[in-house]
């Protein structure tokens, strides 16, 4: 095994513009990316990673901005060794568009005004996402990929790879994720939205960087926590346990030791990520509803859920993959047993890994000999 | 060794019953073994159904499509007549809807080859009416409350279940399994045999030549 080259913090300014899919275009789109391992000469070993709503393009660990090694989002599934192995595979993971970590989103400066978009960004859908990717992807020089993979909003990301540019990936993998979402995923979605809304801070959209709707996004960001734990997987990580004390205070403070887990989410998240962008990502998740063309060859796919995951619940993974089987493609799933909930796709490196990694495996054998047997 | 020597030797014989190039589904497929040896060496199209992670790894690893998934919940995303051949293999006695997924069956291929393990073999007979004890033998490995099988059969309740259920019994072919090797058995089937291949097709289908009815 070679050792994996991270590249670090990335920016590149796209040529031209990019047109939207809910009406007009974006000029000038930085996308913040990284990437792990080395390209091939056959350009062949390209995997793409797609990042969640809160995500960032750090998926492994890497040098962060100021050069010191920190932690990646997807440690233990992506990196030399693990299922997605930077030691074989090129790893390429990007801040999505109207993110929040270095890819033009609504905390950028709009340069007709000169100062930041806020609410004037224009909305945007996943499959803007992946269309600023495969322009990314361009300028890499990676015309064809292995694979896609990504895990809820990046699972989506994955499968709109498959309807957008089918010719491009020979493989897709979606774990945890959706075709569209239903409407209790979109009521959630909608409280976190009324909250940073309803936050006076907010002030349209116009906050100044450091002043942001901080108590909105945290109470966002705890409703979006409840739905990506289990029922079973709160009872046992809590309870009803008391933190610091052991009878009730009779005071509106923090007691319960789930109270206090959420509250330090929230705290946590309003330092990293941005209101506005956490507004556009989630429309562009309610948005999403997924047709693939019937008349194209679709990449490989591997569709994964999990039992406790009630977000986006297996019975919606079988839809996926019932849409494929009608479109004739050559799809797998696996329903993998887990208590962590919509969380197991970042939890469960295990299992989740001997299913990604036996796949991405084969799917790379297979190019090999495709490549070796002159053109595809 | 090369994966056709690797194959149960009960999986070996069902291969050499389907013919080339055909589009093969797997009920209960386990790691995708009889599938890749399919593929590998028979030109056939395959997807394997399986419950188990195990089982759903091991297919992917080979590059076997695989669907995870209760066959009791039935097979009702697959189109009529999308395979050629549909295998049970040592499957059904595991599932509790057994007349619907043979119907299922019938509805998604024109042929399915079904084996199952045969309750009317003597020995189980002699354990259950001499000693009264419930059958164990290299079949049917396992005690009565850890068993995966909910239902038991012998070739005879076999052969009404199929025309119960409006199907033909094409061919026939029955077993005895001794320290892994298989042995035929045409005496006495019901009696002697620990284990049934069964090909079972949708009707008035023109049987392939030199394949005798065996009811």
């Amino acid at each position: 095994m070679s050792a994996a080259t991270t590249s670090g913090p990335q920016a590149l300014t796209l040529d031209g513009t990019v047109q939207l899919a809910g009406g007009g275009s974006l000029a000038g789109v930085e996308v913040a990316y990284e990437t792990f391992g080395t390209l091939d000469a056959a350009a062949g070993n390209a995997v793409l990673v797609c990042h969640a709503l809160s995500g960032d393009a750090h998926v492994a660990s890497g040098p962060g901005p100021d050069g010191v090694e920190r932690p990646g989002w997807w440690d233990g599934m992506v990196g030399p060794g693990c299922a997605i192995d930077t030691g074989r595979y090129f790893v390429i993971c990007a801040n999505v568009l109207g993110g929040c970590s270095g890819t033009t989103g609504p905390a950028a400066l709009d340069p007709a005004t000169g100062s930041p978009w806020g609410l004037r960004f224009p909305l945007v859908t996943v499959e803007d996402m992946v269309d600023v990717q495969a322009r990314l992807l361009d300028a890499l020089g990676v015309t064809r990929m292995l694979a896609v993979v990504g895990g809820s909003m990046g699972g989506m990301q994955a499968l709109a790879w498959a309807a957008r540019y089918p010719e491009r990936t020979d493989a897709i993998i979606a774990a945890a994720t959706t075709a569209r979402l239903g409407a209790q995923a979109i009521a959630f979605n909608e409280v976190g939205r009324a909250a940073i809304l309803a936050d006076p801070a907010f002030e349209g959209g116009d906050y100044a960087a450091d002043s942001q709707p901080a108590d909105g996004l945290a109470i966002a960001r705890m409703v979006g926590h409840i739905t990506y734990l289990s029922q079973e997987g709160m009872r046992e990580k809590f309870g009803r346990r008391l933190r610091h004390r052991d009878e009730h205070a009779f005071e509106f403070v923090t007691e319960f030791e789930v109270e206090s887990y959420l509250a330090y989410q929230g705290r946590r998240f309003v330092e990293r990520f941005d209101a506005n962008t956490y507004l556009y990502m989630t429309k562009a998740m309610d948005y999403f509803d997924w047709q693939p063309p019937y008349d194209v060859r679709l990449p490989r796919c591997l569709v994964l859920s999990f039992t406790s995951d009630w977000l986006f619940t297996t019975h919606q993974a079988r839809e996926i993959v019932r849409t494929l089987l009608e479109r004739g493609a050559d799809v797998s799933f696996a329903e993998i047993d887990s208590p962590y909930g919509h969380d197991a796709f970042l939890l469960e490196t295990e299992r989740q890994g001997a299913l990604i990694g036996g796949f991405l495996d084969r799917a790379y054998a297979e190019r090999a000999v495709c490549d070796t047997g002159g053109p595809r | 060794m090369t994966a056709a020597e690797l194959l149960r030797a009960d999986l070996r014989f069902i291969a050499d019953l389907i013919p080339d190039g055909s589009r093969v589904l797997d009920l209960g497929c386990g790691d995708g073994a009889l599938l890749a040896h399919l593929r590998e060496t028979r030109g056939c199209t395959v997807r394997g159904v399986d419950i188990s992670t195990a089982g759903v790894t091991g297919c992917v690893t080979r590059g076997i499509p695989v669907i995870q998934a209760d066959l009791d919940g039935g097979l009702r995303d697959l189109p009529d007549d999308s395979f050629d051949v549909i295998v049970l293999s040592q499957t059904l006695q595991e599932v509790h809807n057994v007349r619907h997924l043979i119907a299922e069956a019938a509805r998604v291929a024109q042929r399915s080859i079904v084996s199952y393990p045969n309750f009317g073999y003597a020995p189980a007979r002699l354990r259950l009416g001499l000693r009264g004890r419930m059958p164990v033998s290299e079949s049917l490995p396992h005690q009565w409350y850890d068993t995966p099988n909910v239902h038991f059969t012998t070739i005879r309740d076999f052969r009404l279940l199929v025309a119960e259920a409006g199907l033909t019994l094409e061919r026939e072919f029955a077993f005895r399994v001794s320290h892994e090797v298989v042995r035929q058995v045409r005496l006495a089937p019901n009696l002697r045999a620990e284990l049934a291949v069964s090909v079972v097709s949708r009707s008035l289908d023109p049987r392939p030549p030199g394949s005798p009815r065996t009811t």
